[in-house]
């Protein structure tokens, strides 16, 4: 589903991904683990088109096609979903009206018509009580004055509404108290399918335990510099992310 | 939900959506005002002595007076000897019924998609249409002659109703006001007039909709709306006009009077042509609103949406003269390429526990310079006035200009006045946002910007708000590169 080969990315100059390779396939949960400043939010940034990012070489692949060469929107019709870590605040724009002028972007993409007002509304109580959304959030501004777990739990909303091919999770349990990291993650969880595949982006083993991922990657300074399975996370959980610098630092000195 | 589709899909059109111009007879004086310019009209338009002794009073007043330069707007001396002051559709004969009106008429307000069928029978509105600045049909006369209203136009209601024009003509707008109300005062040519009877609510929504139709002429509407005690009127004002490549004077006076207990609510939408994306032509909108709360516990509320235009210098004010009376303004003014505008209100506040809210949001996109000026005065009288004022900007790109002016004069300590104001840009992170989403740049913006503008839409008139949210949209495309 996306194969990224080589990836070199850079913001204003400085070179942030330095030669990311990675392989995913539909139905697949990888979660790319890292310390601050490793690359994790620029990988997904540049994943979704973010325009302050050059990328310098390097290719990806998303079902078949080359996404470097898609605008934004396009990535996005295309069923490539971000999660942001920073949902932003659009005054005055209800969720509802926002996530219907989406949909109904993406459907015209596709050649479809837009959902007329009857199904929209179907469609979006089905999903509601799927991510435990509550529907007076949905009227509001979108992410105006939401708390932390408020502002997440819409971004899950979103995707069960857009039902992307590919959803990239920025740190989605950052700021997360426990009870709206499981409710977020269970969100996640029924979404999940064989046609579907997540990237989970984190900094700690905690939203793993629920989502299970089946495969993990650290990411070091640009780099994938480690894959395992699961029990890496629950490593790096307990010794840190110094092991494995450790480790580098002995492979570069050999 | 529909119309929130159609507005995204209209943005990718580009021109001037009203830019046609309709080929029917006109019968037009010569260019050009003097004392006989003002004569002639009155001749053509069968007036009453009163009436032409009031209009030469006012041209010789305007004779004395000088164009203020005061707002912050720029543009070529205005030649008042080069423009046509009086322009009417040469009647055929007494009109009946719509059957009867010039087809081409019919087919300019067919495009113009107010379809006067159409909106008789869908929406029970009842329309006033002024075109070149004679009414040309009036409907719904009937029923709201049933109920005592009167709605039509000036001229008739000079004819007809001479002691209540009369008695309230110039009574809120002075002759003397301005510049552009005295010459309006001299050379108006036609508008509307809207009488309601004591205690009654008008049953439907009243529509007028202007267009400037002859190259040249400039159109000098004069609207007068009178509301008796206990009585409540909505009047919906709405302008497009044809493209045209010289600029055109649109100078217009609206009076509102409220008595006691009485409410008028009065909302515009206004898309004159704003000129082309390099600032030549459009039209210079120079229009003086303003109501009177004269009796206790009366209400005016001013609603705007300002798309249109070249050039805007317009402030629809309400002097709160009755006790415990309340004045309102919203207004959406939006400007792009090389428009200006310098737009606001004044709550003048008289009466004891007068209240006033101004709510304006102004949009700049282009090189276009958009200003709010507003004045909030408590007497010394207006004991326990309050005031809250809200005056946002949003700024599309970093060629444009949002320039806020408020001032404020209390002269008791009872008074309470607030003002709030923001300035934003759209950022990044929202487009960026909703590009993720999938929403292109175009409807980005058009979302944003509905959004910022909700506040004022939620006020008008549903059919008003859904055509005045298509403005929005289509005004802006284009504005990010």
């Amino acid at each position: 589903m996306l194969s990224i080969k080589n990836l070199h990315a850079s913001v204003e100059g400085k070179e942030i991904l330095k030669g990311i390779n990675l392989e995913v396939k539909a139905g697949e949960v990888h979660a790319i683990m890292g310390p601050n400043g490793s690359g994790k939010s620029t990988l997904a940034s540049v994943l979704a088109g973010r325009e302050e990012y050059e990328v310098t070489d390097g290719s990806v692949k998303f079902l078949g096609k080359d996404i470097l060469e898609l605008s934004p929107e396009d990535r996005a019709r295309e069923g490539l979903f971000l999660a942001f870590q920073y949902p932003v605040e659009i005054p005055g724009v209800s969720t509802v009206n926002f996530i219907k002028t989406a949909l109904n972007e993406k459907r015209k993409y596709h050649g479809e018509e837009p959902l007329d007002a009857v199904s929209f509304m179907k469609l979006m109580k089905e999903k509601m009580n799927l991510v435990e959304i509550d529907k007076s959030l949905l009227t509001r501004s979108i992410n105006e004055g939401f708390s932390g777990g408020e502002k997440k739990k819409n971004e899950i909303f979103q995707m069960a509404m857009l039902e992307p091919k590919l959803t990239i999770l920025d740190e989605t349990d950052s700021g997360l108290d426990i009870d709206a990291l499981r409710i977020v993650a269970s969100g996640v969880n029924k979404l999940r399918d064989e046609n579907r595949a997540i990237i989970v982006i984190t900094h700690y083993q905690r939203l793993l335990d629920y989502l299970q991922p089946d495969f993990v990657h650290v990411l070091l300074n640009g780099k994938i510099v480690k894959n395992g399975t699961k029990e890496l996370a629950l490593e790096l959980e307990e010794k840190g992310y110094d092991f494995i610098k450790e480790e580098q630092n002995v492979t570069s000195a050999i | 939900m529909k119309e929130e589709r159609d507005v995204l899909e209209k943005t990718v059109a580009s021109d001037y959506k009203y830019g046609f111009v309709t080929e029917i007879d006109t019968d037009v004086v010569a260019k050009g005002l003097s004392e006989e310019t003002i004569r002639h009209i009155s001749t053509k338009k069968n007036e009453p002595e009163w009436m032409l002794d009031w209009r030469l009073k006012a041209y010789n007043h305007w004779l004395k007076m000088e164009e203020p330069k005061w707002p912050n707007v720029h543009y070529p001396t205005i030649n008042y000897q080069d423009i046509i002051y009086y322009a009417a559709p040469k009647k055929k004969q007494t009109i009946n019924g719509l059957d009867e009106v010039d087809p081409e008429l019919l087919k300019t307000f067919e495009k113009l998609g107010i379809s006067i069928n159409e909106q008789k029978r869908l929406t029970g509105v009842a329309v006033d249409v002024v075109m070149d600045s004679v009414s040309v049909a009036t409907s719904f006369k009937k029923q709201l002659a049933e109920v005592g209203i009167i709605f039509c136009s000036m001229s008739e209601a000079i004819q007809n109703h001479p002691e209540l024009v009369k008695k309230h003509l110039g009574s809120v707008v002075p002759m003397t006001d301005n510049y552009f109300a005295a010459l309006n005062s001299a050379v108006f040519t036609d508008g509307s007039f809207c009488y309601i009877p004591k205690g009654v609510r008008c049953p439907m929504e009243l529509s007028t909709y202007f267009r400037i139709n002859t190259e040249n002429s400039g159109q000098f509407e004069r609207t007068l709306i009178v509301a008796e005690d206990e009585s409540y009127v909505s009047y919906l004002e709405g302008c497009t006009a044809p493209r045209r490549d010289e600029n055109q004077l649109h100078a217009a006076v609206v009076e509102l009077v409220a008595m006691r207990k009485a409410e008028i609510k009065y909302s515009t939408v206004q898309n004159w042509y704003p000129g082309d994306d390099q600032g030549r032509g459009g039209i210079y909108n120079f229009v003086t609103k303003r109501g009177i709360c004269s009796g206790e516990y009366s209400k005016i509320s001013w609603s705007q949406v300002e798309t249109g235009s070249a050039i805007t210098w317009k402030y629809p004010s309400v002097i709160l003269k009755g006790d415990n009376s309340i004045g309102e303004f919203y207004s959406v003014a939006l400007t792009n390429h090389f428009q200006q505008a310098d737009t606001g209100t004044k709550m003048i506040h008289i009466g004891k526990n007068t209240r006033s809210r101004i709510v304006s949001k102004g949009i700049s996109a282009g090189k276009s310079q958009n200003s709010y000026r507003g004045l909030v005065r408590a007497g010394k009288n207006a004991l326990n006035a309050r005031n809250y004022s809200q005056c946002d900007s949003l700024l599309l790109g970093d060629k444009c200009g949002a320039h806020t002016f408020p001032y404020i004069e209390s002269k008791n300590n009872t008074a309470v006045i607030e003002h709030e104001a923001t300035t934003s840009k759209i950022g990044e992170d929202q487009l960026f946002y909703c590009r993720q989403r999938g929403i292109d740049t175009e409807a980005a913006v058009a979302l944003i910007v509905t959004g910022f503008a909700k506040e004022v839409m939620n006020q008008l008139p549903m059919e008003f708000a859904v055509e005045a949210q298509k403005l929005l949209a289509i005004s802006l495309e284009g504005s990010v590169g």
